[in-house]
């Protein structure tokens, strides 16, 4: 058997001949090869069972062309090509593990349904059983078919694909009977079947819902809102999509994804996000707070004329109204129906707005986070995979022209640096290029790392002196434009280091500049946050001290108006004027870049002043929903008008999930703690809001529970609980532990999955490699002994 | 937002509602999408289900699909009869797979058939240069693809048989938590 040494395979051509094995198989005496089963093939794949004999008595041609094999040339086999398999050698490779798991899927039943539908279709034109809209058509003239209909077993593997077609069927639709109906919808929803397929599978499986429309059903809905709000009830059950109904924006964001893509967007849904939670955080203080307040406004308010600058500096008409603490006062309300039985406590419904609204925001957080922490986590490191980069980087969103011309621009760009990393290898670097590195960088720390602690520095010493200037209208302005300079100046700071830099990876570049902007804000917000929980509220200056509650929200009132205001001066000059300028004067093509990380790190910053306040201003999240529904359109518009999109890449997902553990981590952490800290240990001022003449704002909860006690049974036991729960210190560190752990907990779960997943990829490898030597082995000892099959083969 | 609407059953609105990831509202809307491509060939009434199929030149105008490289790959996927020649079935299917409810594996089913161009089940190289060909507009050279093509198999073949099998396919974009996000089209 000269010729059966010498046997080659292609990848997709229709090349016939086999190249040589170049493999060091086992040796001969124990070499065991699977044999050809003499019975029919009939049934599913799963069923048949693989027969091993012992080698035959061709021992003595086998080593012979063994030896001749190994001797030639050693080509790496490249792939295995199906068009030439036998049928041994394909009964084999579908009763492989890696086959047969992906039949108990529904993909894999809807495949194989598609694939044992499609045979008979080419023989006998027509296939009742299951509709088929995706057949593959094209394949009916490839060789492939031709030569599994002409063998012996084709009439047969047509009979056994309509059964299997009509078995896959039937399992589709018990697999649906057997679960709930919204575990069954859901399923059914995500099965990879025509939408035709769907519905006649869904008529077998969810008989008494398909059938029955309201209309039909007997019992009878007398009005149109009935029978809507039962289907929309259904509808809900089944399809927890509260997000989407929101369609707040849909159109604009639509416009911006199709010209810039992803990235962009994200910043966009960031913002929609903060408005909604502002929303919430608005309307529970509102509706338990203000408009109470409001109703029965306090009896020693006195009025001061309305002016524009206080608006601005919010002293004057607005420190007398609802937006700030020294308006409410602590009354009790006893005159309405309801509160004569239980009265209304304002103080308490204070600190429990606030307290409520917080915690409610914090849950909301949580979830959201683990939510997009499941979506974005990475079990394996994938920075750069190539094939990543060719199947899931292309934005079907993008529809512009020229956006979709940048697009492939950025992925070819893209595609080539990684070539070019793979073909050159890492540079050299001589040790005097590694050590001016190192001087760069710790240049470019110490600038950066100096130019914080001097604005700080400036920040906590204009902070002092701004409390002597505190009835001159403008300048108490000053500083919260100091502030807002600052955090604009700063990041161009940064920037121009990470210039200087020249960081390897683009996603360290934007790493180090978001954790440097990070701490800039935390340095500044912590340096005034310092100053007004550690100078104002424990000194007593006369001049402050009167309501300093109220002055600390003025300051955030004004701090997050400056910040608003220098936002749009930036926009305006930053975008516009300069894509002017570089148009006009420079006489470049090139329009800046809208610097993500930056903008969402200016909302952040604008939230963390948001959450601050409102335990001093409860109105402040109206303003900050003003603020960003007209950031939305301003920025929207500048976007349009004056940027292009970014050609660097830039992993939305990841990043998103970075956005918002940064909005929890220090910026609502941080403003829980802070007001956590004002609740339980601050005093409060004597003169002035609803705290006035306690030790300490919840006290005036103590109170209210002793009063409440004596009204009603639930009431009480429910404030004996509380009291338990609070005079003992354990009640801090018990859900904390809890918490701990259970994350603990889940790392570990994580990190044992992550080696089970390595194992069984090591395993798949290894199990590829096996096959390629069988099926190799066994298509040699099947031409071997079928020389005429072999020839009629390479005839076609 | 009453029951006014003539041109579906309840029954086949459930139906709708219960297969695709819409509500009612978006499946109206769709529709009226779908019947602006060629309005005196859409009838209004689709009550007693006409056999209605829009050609692809049609479809492949749409602007959302009008200057994607792949929309003639979608809209072969998604058709009935795998020329691109849509139904209101295959209108709706193919928008609510590439909706952002859509889960992952559901929606790499689809792009695998997407990107499988000579529709074997298996991503070869002769699929995936093409797909490269469309990403780049042909921006690589010869040789830069053939590499491109050759590292991509390399990493994400797992059972060796030298092309791209779903399960492979699969595995990779489990990967990838891009996919999610960029495979979404807003209508």
């Amino acid at each position: 058997m000269a010729n059966g040494g010498n046997f080659s395979v292609n990848i997709c051509e229709e090349d016939h001949d086999y190249e040589n094995l170049g493999e060091s198989g086992p040796s001969r005496d124990s070499f065991q090869v699977f044999k050809e089963p003499a019975c029919n093939v009939r049934g599913n794949p799963e069923d048949i069972q693989m027969e091993m004999f012992t080698k035959n008595s061709d021992t003595s041609d086998s080593e012979s062309t063994s030896s001749s094999k190994e001797s030639s040339n050693v080509y790496r086999v490249r792939s295995l090509q199906r068009n030439n398999w036998s049928a041994a050698t394909r009964r084999v490779l579908s009763s492989m593990p890696s086959r047969k798991t992906g039949l108990h899927s529904s993909a894999g039943m809807a495949v194989r349904a598609r694939q044992t539908c499609a045979l008979p279709k080419h023989q006998t034109s027509s296939c009742d059983s299951l509709h088929i809209p995706r057949a593959t058509q094209a394949d009916i003239t490839s060789p492939e078919f031709e030569e599994i209909s002409t063998e012996d077993e084709g009439n047969n593997l047509a009979d056994s694909g309509l059964w299997c077609a009509e078995t896959n069927k039937q399992q589709l639709v018990s697999d649906l009977r057997g679960v709930s109906e919204g575990e069954g919808m859901r399923k059914l929803r995500a099965m990879p079947l025509s939408l035709a397929d769907k519905m006649e599978i869904r008529k077998h499986s969810f008989s008494p819902l398909a059938k029955n429309s309201v209309i039909n059903r007997n019992v009878p809905c007398h009005n149109l809102p009935c029978m809507y709000l039962s289907r929309m009830w259904r509808h809900c059950r089944y399809t927890p999509r509260f997000s989407t109904s929101l369609k707040l924006w849909h159109s604009s964001m639509k416009k911006l994804s199709g010209r810039y893509g992803t990235g962009v967007l994200s910043y966009f849904t960031f913002l929609r996000t903060l408005l909604f939670i502002n929303l919430l955080f608005f309307i529970i203080t509102f509706l338990f707070l203000v408009l109470p307040q409001a109703i029965h406004p306090p009896p020693d308010s006195h009025r001061v004329s309305f002016s524009w600058i206080g608006l601005l500096t919010g002293i004057g008409y607005l420190s007398q109204s609802l937006m700030f603490y020294g308006y409410y006062s602590n009354i009790t309300i006893k005159t309405t129906s309801i509160t004569s039985v239980v009265p209304y406590c304002i103080p308490t419904a204070y600190v429990f707005t606030i307290t409520m609204s917080f915690f409610i925001i914090c849950i909301i957080l949580v979830y959201s986070m683990s939510k997009s922490f499941g979506k974005s986590f990475q079990v394996f490191k994938s920075d750069g995979n190539l094939s990543e980069n060719v199947f899931c980087s292309w934005d079907f969103k993008v529809t512009k022209k020229p956006s979709i011309r940048l697009q492939s621009e950025k992925i070819s760009t893209r595609l080539k640096e990684q070539l070019s990393e793979l073909t050159s290898g890492e540079e050299e670097r001589t040790l005097v290029q590694l050590f001016r590195n190192f001087l760069v960088h710790v240049a470019a720390w110490f600038i950066c790392l100096a130019s914080i602690f001097f604005s700080a520095l400036g920040i906590y010493l204009l902070s002092k002196k701004a409390i002597s200037k505190m009835h001159q209208n403008l300048d108490l302005l000053f500083m919260a434009a100091v502030v807002s300079g600052f955090n604009l100046l700063l990041p161009g700071i940064f920037n121009f280091c990470a210039w200087m830099e020249k960081h390897n990876s683009p996603s360290t570049r934007i790493y180090v500049s978001i954790f440097r902007n990070l701490l800039l804000k935390i340095c500044i917000i912590g340096v005034l946050c310092y100053h007004w929980l550690g100078k104002i509220a424990v000194e007593q200056d006369p001049q402050v001290s009167k309501c300093w509650e109220n002055f600390v929200g003025q300051e955030l009132y004004r701090l997050l108006l400056m910040d608003f205001i220098f936002t749009v001066l930036y926009t305006f000059l930053g975008e516009f004027v300069w894509r002017i300028f570089s148009q006009k004067i420079l006489r470049k093509n090139r329009k800046p870049v809208f610097d993500i990380a930056r903008n969402v790190l200016e909302l952040v910053y604008g939230q963390t002043l948001t959450w601050l306040g409102v335990l001093f201003a409860p109105l402040l999240p109206a303003v900050q929903i003003v603020k960003l529904f007209v950031l939305f359109y301003m920025k929207k518009n500048s976007l349009m008008l004056n940027c292009q999109a970014s050609k660097k890449p830039w992993r939305a997902t990841h990043m998103t999930t970075v956005f918002i553990t940064l909005l929890f981590f220090p910026s609502f952490l941080g403003a829980a703690v802070f007001v956590a800290y004002t609740v339980w240990i601050i005093k409060p001022p004597s003169e002035c809001g609803p705290f006035r003449n306690l030790t300490n704002m919840l006290e005036s909860v103590k109170l209210w529970a002793e009063r409440m006690k004596d009204y009603h049974q639930i009431l009480s036991w429910l404030i004996r609980a509380y009291n338990a729960f609070t005079d003992n210190p354990l009640f801090l560190f018990l859900p904390s532990g809890v918490f701990l752990l259970v994350i603990y907990f889940r790392i570990q779960v994580v990190d044992g999955q992550r080696r089970i997943i390595r194992r069984l990829e090591k395993q798949i490898d290894d199990e590829g490699k096996d096959k390629k030597f069988l099926i190799t082995q066994l298509q040699y000892l099947y031409e071997e002994n079928n020389p005429n099959s072999s020839h009629r083969h390479r005839g076609r | 937002m009453g029951n006014k609407q003539t041109i579906f059953t309840a029954q086949q609105l459930d139906a709708y509602q219960d297969c695709t990831y819409f509500t009612r509202k978006e499946i109206l809307r769709l529709f009226y999408r779908y019947r602006d491509l060629a309005p005196q060939l859409v009838p209004l009434d689709y009550t007693n289900h006409p056999d209605v199929k829009l050609p692809y030149e049609l479809i492949g105008s749409m602007p959302e699909l009008k200057d994607n490289p792949f929309r003639q790959r979608i809209a072969e996927v998604f058709s009935e009869d795998g020329e691109g020649n849509m139904t209101l079935d295959d209108f709706l299917d193919m928008f609510s797979v590439l909706s952002e409810m859509a889960p992952r594996d559901l929606k790499a089913y689809y792009a695998f058939k997407i990107y499988d161009f000579n529709d074997d089940d298996f991503i070869c190289k002769s699929d995936l240069e093409k797909t490269l060909n469309k990403l780049t507009r042909n921006e690589l050279t010869e040789d830069e693809v053939k590499m491109v093509c050759e590292k991509v198999i390399d990493e994400a073949d797992l059972d060796n048989d030298g092309r791209l099998s779903l399960e492979d396919f699969q595995h990779m974009i489990n990967r990838a938590p891009d996919f999610l996000s960029t495979f979404h089209i807003r209508i």
